[in-house]
């Protein structure tokens, strides 16, 4: 076929073929727009958040993050992500499971359903906890009867970052999982392995990067999550403040380079996920190519 | 519930597997939606339609559909071209650029949403440029668009990017053979080919922008009937007690969100399809 001649991937060297791709001037003005635009858009931002985190030194910036608020935000957020984070771990694995590896009816259901918090928004998913849990909640008299506090309190903020990050390790593992199909694990079982050692000799080693790619992906969410969390929190500062939150307390309050301060902890913590993430991504298509 | 049966099945785990699914799926995600629509079921259906078509509300969605419209509008098109050069072309920088598009995936939107309202209020870098032209943007839907540009950057990108990466030169090369110009090519091959994952994109990003909390509430202003986002109004409800209108105005909200997330469902049907039959006719 024309593969002998034309390289199919020719995607990478379009650009030396010269009827095949623009101009050099209208190349340069289309490369010199998209660079504007990620610089305005992406760029800017994050310059603003370290000039304004730096604006009154670099001693009240160690001041903003050692106050003792801020550390009981960052702790707050650390237990969240601590909680959240291996629960939708497992919940994805099993769910993967489930849907790739057997035929029931309900599937296609079940995976809407795992798809669904993507597309509420983050307001809806704190709301609908208060409207459970809250004091005028359906359950809220049951709980208050018993000194149980979910909303305003941590429970809720876990069960609402819970929510908004539920989709992302399933989302992550059952593309791979399905491509992959089932003949490993048939002749693990074939060859006489049972039950969990199919799990972790065979699925889990064909799995491990995408695994991972979704949980950094979890956690980032789950460290960084706002309007869920803002909506059962409470903001009691110390108490129920999670990173975000004190971010918004602190801008409030117009103590802007703390506020700011806090962010770039934050914004460390998303550059950090995109650089395992892309690391993660190469590993996988070097694995998919092999 | 399995059609399969027992004997059928050679891999173990499918009822661990699936019940702690489905277990887990009701307990974080069923039975808490549910309430929501139970708890909207407290005001009779006039009642309801009263709490969705007050003036307040009706304001409040308006913008928040108008914004990220416009928003998912700016996307389609930088989102194209983003793709396009980053696929097409080779130039220093590009690794950094194609995984700097992510960064609103990753970075809180609070962080965003106060780094954006520092950058356009009336003293800020740009704010301040643009102040003497008589434009504003912080706590305008101008600085709401703005905020939600940022948020839906990366969908546009991310859906055309792989297409364009597997799409075949063939065409391409054809179409040259057969005498048009470049503008032609890209109008009449490439454009269509890429036409279902910009739609998805940008659905996605519109569907996005309609709930999005953080990065807009900053910079917003937050003013009843002017700069007032749903979501917004739907925390101004509830700290005034008023559960049920808040339910109902977040009712509402999903079911604009379920309608797009249909159409998305459709139109990756419609890709599949049209994939398909490419391929059974080459």
């Amino acid at each position: 076929m024309a593969g002998i001649v034309t390289n199919p991937r020719s995607g990478k060297n379009a650009d030396t073929r010269p009827h095949l791709t623009e101009s050099g001037l209208i190349r340069w003005v289309l490369i010199g727009a998209a660079l504007l635009f990620v610089g305005l858009i992406v760029v800017l931002p994050m310059i603003t958040v370290i000039s304004e985190s730096l604006r009154k030194g670099w001693d009240a910036y160690l001041e903003a993050l050692k106050d003792p608020d801020a550390m009981a935000a960052l702790r707050l957020t650390l237990i969240t992500a601590a909680i959240a984070v291996p629960l939708n771990t497992i919940f994805g694995v099993a769910a993967a499971w489930a849907i790739t590896k057997f035929k029931f009816r309900g599937k296609n259901l079940l995976i809407t359903l795992i798809d669904l918090p993507f597309a509420v928004s983050p307001i809806v998913s704190g709301l609908i906890y208060v409207l459970l849990f809250g004091a005028q909640g359906f359950l809220g008299p049951w709980l208050d009867s018993r000194d149980i506090d979910i909303i305003f309190a941590t429970p809720g903020i876990v069960l609402a970052t819970m929510f908004v990050t539920f989709p992302f390790v399933a989302r992550e593992l059952i593309p791979i999982m399905e491509a992959q199909g089932v003949q490993d694990e048939e002749a693990a079982v074939s060859l006489g392995a049972r039950g969990w050692r199919i799990f972790f000799k065979v699925t889990l080693p064909n799995i491990k990067w995408g695994l991972l790619y979704g949980m950094i992906l979890c956690n980032a969410r789950a460290m960084g999550e706002f309007g869920a969390v803002s909506v059962v929190s409470g903001h009691i500062r110390g108490e129920t403040n999670t990173l975000p939150l004190h971010i918004e307390i602190l801008y409030n309050e117009y103590q802007f380079s703390a506020s700011f301060a806090v962010a770039s902890l934050l914004m460390l913590l998303a550059i950090v996920t995109l650089i395992i993430k892309s690391i993660l991504e190469s590993r996988m298509s070097k694995e998919h190519e092999s | 519930m399995m059609r399969q049966r027992k004997a059928d099945r050679v891999l173990p785990g499918l009822n661990l597997s699936l019940g702690f699914t489905v277990a887990y799926v009701s307990l974080i995600v069923l039975i808490p939606l549910a309430a929501l629509v139970i708890k909207s079921f407290d005001l009779s259906m006039s009642e309801w339609w009263d709490a969705v078509t007050d003036a307040r509300v009706v304001a409040s969605y308006k913008l928040s559909l108008l914004t990220s419209f416009y928003a998912a509008v700016v996307n389609l098109v930088f989102g194209l071209l983003l793709a396009w050069v980053l696929v097409r072309y080779r130039f220093p920088g590009k690794r950094i650029i194609d995984g700097l598009i992510d960064l609103p995936f990753a970075l809180p939107t609070a962080v965003a949403g106060i780094a954006l309202t520092t950058i356009y209020a009336p003293k800020g870098w740009i704010g301040s440029l643009l102040e003497p032209l008589g434009i504003k943007v912080a706590y305008t839907p101008l600085g709401i668009t703005i905020a939600l540009i940022f948020i839906g950057l990366p969908f546009v990108v991310r859906t055309v990017q792989p297409v364009l990466q597997d799409m075949e030169s063939d065409m391409e090369e054809a179409a040259v053979l057969l005498g048009a110009y470049r503008s032609r090519t890209f109008r009449k091959v490439i454009l269509p080919e890429l036409l279902p994952p910009l739609l998805t994109g940008f659905a996605l990003a519109f569907a996005r922008g309609i709930g999005e909390y953080g990065s807009v509430v900053f910079i917003s202003g937050n003013m009843p009937m002017k700069t007032e986002i749903a979501p917004l109004l739907i925390i101004t409800k509830l700290e005034q007690y008023q559960y049920s209108q808040a339910a109902a105005v977040a009712v509402g909200l999903l079911l604009v969100s379920f309608v797009l997330l249909l159409f998305i469902n459709l139109l990756q049907r419609w890709s599949n399809r049209r994939l398909r039959s490419v391929t059974k006719g080459a």
